[in-house]
């Protein structure tokens, strides 16, 4: 069956009518992007008066240069770590509500609270929460698990730390949409496998979890996301990238050598590999593994 | 209603102002002084507005030193930059190096024909901030030296003397072993600013050169050298003390735990900024609180020398009309002024900038009714400063305070040994400092 087309006789009209959006693309998106692929191949100093070209240096620089590739390293176990808590627990959470028959609706709005904590706010309470002088957590580590907490000193406790505020902001989140997921599986293809003899686990792994995937795959890239680019103000409240670099994504690492280091060249050069992986991973999702989704 | 009215009488009240305002020459002063401190420079502000007509000095805060520096940058990159920017102390490297956007203070204060006396200041405060000529080129505001505050209640329950800080590290380590091991609290001491106050800072009290070309002071082409044997040695120590719990790390850049180790007595001795001792008195509200110089080892000739500053200087940026640059001149007189200073002193725990500011606080009784508000001061000027105690001026030091936090806390987590975590600072660092010898040569 062939649609009927509607044809436009003013040609101009559509492109008229595009033009807010591709203005603001072009003023907020395109040309800043621009502005950061210049500055990546020049070298200038802090105040902009001289600068030179330095065509791919920068870029060298930066793939020699040790603290980088830690950046890296530390960005993909934080992103991985992150990622698996905060759809683990949530689906674990929205499993949970979706068996409640009274209650769930209750259940759902308290624990879509923490949605709308500011991230800087949730990352100065994790910090309160964990602070080795003050804080709750390692007082009652040290008292009932003799744990010495120290995120200060420790890498491994303040990779802990921020995968655990960075994920606690996103439960919430991932949670509401695999409630709705979960709620648009009919039930009767449960009854049926239950009749069937199948137990609760095989009914998950079998039917749930399969019938889920769309909504799981969308969160994944959500996640990753949101792990790589939105975790800035969790880590500068809490760890702000240490102890020695042990917590330093890598969009961390553009702020404290832009903005800190006054390094314009080196913190350009970072944001345009980041969002040369932003392109990659998108193709690369929507591409490839959105085929293997069942629907 | 009543809101109606209160939004007409403020509408009215903002086109008074602003007409009022339109006759004066605007002077815009970013700071980087928030909560107590912001109002005391605000105060300042207003102050001034008072005494004159001519001009207006609009303070804004703008955040955090590097917020403030980075911000006003980025404004002098887009054309709108300030006429008065505070810039923190490891800032003025990149500063000086920008020729062309940076108005010295002698320039402007000899352009704008006021009285200026640049032999009035103390010169361990403004040596930090002239070229190598001696002229000098920003305005210290606000300065301040790292100092050692010790809990009296504590040493009194731990068997010390409460009258006696510790002067020397064995000292300290004595009387912090005495205090844990007393139970009269859980750690000995702590210490804010890792890098400012244990190792700039202990360089120079200790005479040890923290680079080459007089610390920096002679050109870009110089290099870090504070790996020595002492250095090295007061950083195996405190791994050693941490280990031991005598001495607990705190956190990089302003190791922000110290405070509130202290004030809570869970440690014996804070090594924290003479400003902080407003905070430290206000938080300090169930014990009395000592204080004395910072701790030397008594072993190493030279020791002590004198202490450096930290803090921040006003610079004047370029691009103001000749009005506007006139107006910051009288706005820097103004501040330099003995009242204003000591005011500013007494109020703030930062150093008096000129000789007659101190000897004005000396004289309406201050240091008598406030002992230990001078400990600064003295330990500041306890000798003339040599090559090594001058100050320190490096490029992109702001990223080598960065490693010197990282790799101290690498040598805390036992990944390295003292020596080799300085020498990593070093190599580090040097490769930074080349990288803006590099930008800016």
């Amino acid at each position: 069956m062939q649609t009927k087309r509607t044809i436009f006789g003013n040609k101009g009209l559509p492109y008229l009518l595009l033009a807010p959006q591709l203005i603001i693309t072009g003023i907020f998106f395109l040309w800043p992007a621009a502005q950061a692929v210049r500055q990546s191949f020049l070298r200038e100093d802090a105040f902009g008066l001289n600068f030179t070209f330095v065509g791919l240096r920068n870029y060298e620089r930066l793939l020699d240069s040790p603290e980088y590739l830690n950046a890296i390293k530390v960005t993909v176990i934080f992103s991985i770590s992150t990622v698996i808590l905060a759809l683990g627990v949530s689906l674990v959470l929205a499993l949970a509500v979706d068996r409640m028959i009274r209650s769930g609706r209750a259940y759902t709005t308290l624990l879509v609270w923490p949605y709308a904590v500011a991230p800087a706010v949730a990352g100065i309470l994790w910090w309160f929460i964990f602070n080795p002088t003050i804080g709750i957590m390692p007082y009652v580590l040290e008292t009932f698990f003799g744990y010495d907490w120290n995120h200060l000193l420790t890498p491994s406790d303040a990779m802990i730390l921020v995968v655990v505020a960075a994920a606690w902001k996103q439960i919430s989140y991932n949670f509401l949409f695999f409630v709705a997921g979960l709620q648009s599986i009919p039930n009767s293809l449960r009854e049926a496998a239950a009749i069937d003899g199948a137990g609760p686990f095989k009914r998950f792994w079998t039917i749930t979890l399969p019938l889920l995937s769309p909504t799981t795959f969308f969160l994944l890239v959500v996640n990753i996301v949101y792990t790589l680019f939105e975790t800035f103000a969790v880590i500068d409240a809490t760890t702000e990238g240490g102890p020695a670099q042990a917590t330093n994504i890598l969009v961390y690492k553009v702020f404290r050598d832009g903005f800190v280091g006054l390094n314009f060249g080196s913190s350009a050069a970072q944001s345009v590999i980041l969002m040369g992986l932003v392109i990659v991973l998108t193709f690369v999702q929507f591409r490839f593994v959105e085929r293997r989704v069942t629907y | 209603m009543k809101f109606s009215h209160f939004a007409a009488a403020s509408a009215a009240s903002v086109i008074a102002l602003s007409s009022h305002a339109a006759a004066q020459t605007q002077i815009d002063w970013w700071h980087a002084m928030g909560g107590e401190l912001g109002e005391k420079t605000e105060a300042l502000a207003t102050a001034f507005n008072a005494t004159q007509s001519e001009f207006v000095v609009v303070p804004s805060y703008r955040g955090s030193y590097a917020e403030t520096m980075t911000g006003a940058i980025a404004a002098f990159r887009a054309g709108e930059q300030p006429d008065i920017v505070q810039v923190f102390e490891v800032g003025t490297g990149t500063m000086m190096a920008a020729q062309g956007a940076i108005v010295p203070v002698y320039q402007l204060m000899a352009n704008a024909g006021v009285d200026f006396d640049p032999s009035a200041f103390l010169p361990a405060v403004v040596g930090y901030y002239t070229d190598p000529e001696g002229n000098m080129l920003s305005m210290p505001f606000n300065s301040s030296t790292p100092i050692l505050y010790y809990n009296r209640n504590i040493f009194e329950a731990a068997g010390l003397d409460p009258n006696t800080p510790p002067t020397t590290w064995a000292e300290v380590e004595e009387f912090s072993r005495q205090i844990v091991s007393s139970g009269a609290a859980e750690c000995g001491f702590t210490s804010r600013w890792v890098s400012w106050a244990q190792l700039e800072n202990f360089s120079a009290w200790h005479n040890q050169p923290i680079g080459t070309l007089q610390n920096g002071f002679g050109g870009l082409e110089t290099e870090l050298t504070f790996n020595g044997p002492v250095q090295v040695r007061h950083w195996e120590n405190l791994a050693r003390w941490e280990d031991e719990g005598l001495y607990r790390y705190a956190g990089p850049g302003g190791g922000n735990d110290a405070g509130p180790a202290f004030y809570s007595q869970t440690c014996g001795i804070l090594m924290e900024s003479s400003a902080g001792r407003a905070g430290v008195m206000a938080n300090a509200t169930d014990f009395e609180v000592g204080i004395g110089m910072l701790p030397y080892y008594d072993d190493v000739d030279g020791a002590p020398q004198n202490t450096i500053i930290g803090g921040a200087t006003l610079w004047v940026l370029s691009g103001g009309s000749e009005e506007e640059q006139r107006g910051v001149a009288e706005f820097f007189n103004f501040l330099s002024s003995p009242e204003v200073q000591a005011q500013w002193h007494q109020d703030t725990g930062y150093l008096p900038i000129t000789q007659a500011a101190y000897e004005l606080s000396q004289a309406q009784g201050y240091y008598e009714a406030n002992p230990g508000a001078d400990t600064s001061i003295r330990q500041m000027t306890l000798n003339e400063p040599t090559e090594n105690s001058r100050g320190l001026r490096f490029g992109n030091y702001v990223q080598i305070r960065t490693v010197i936090d990282e790799e101290f806390e690498r040598l805390l987590s036992g990944a390295v040994d003292a020596q080799g975590a300085l020498d990593a600072v070093v190599e580090r660092g040097n490769a930074l400092i080349r990288e803006f010898e590099d930008a800016n040569g």
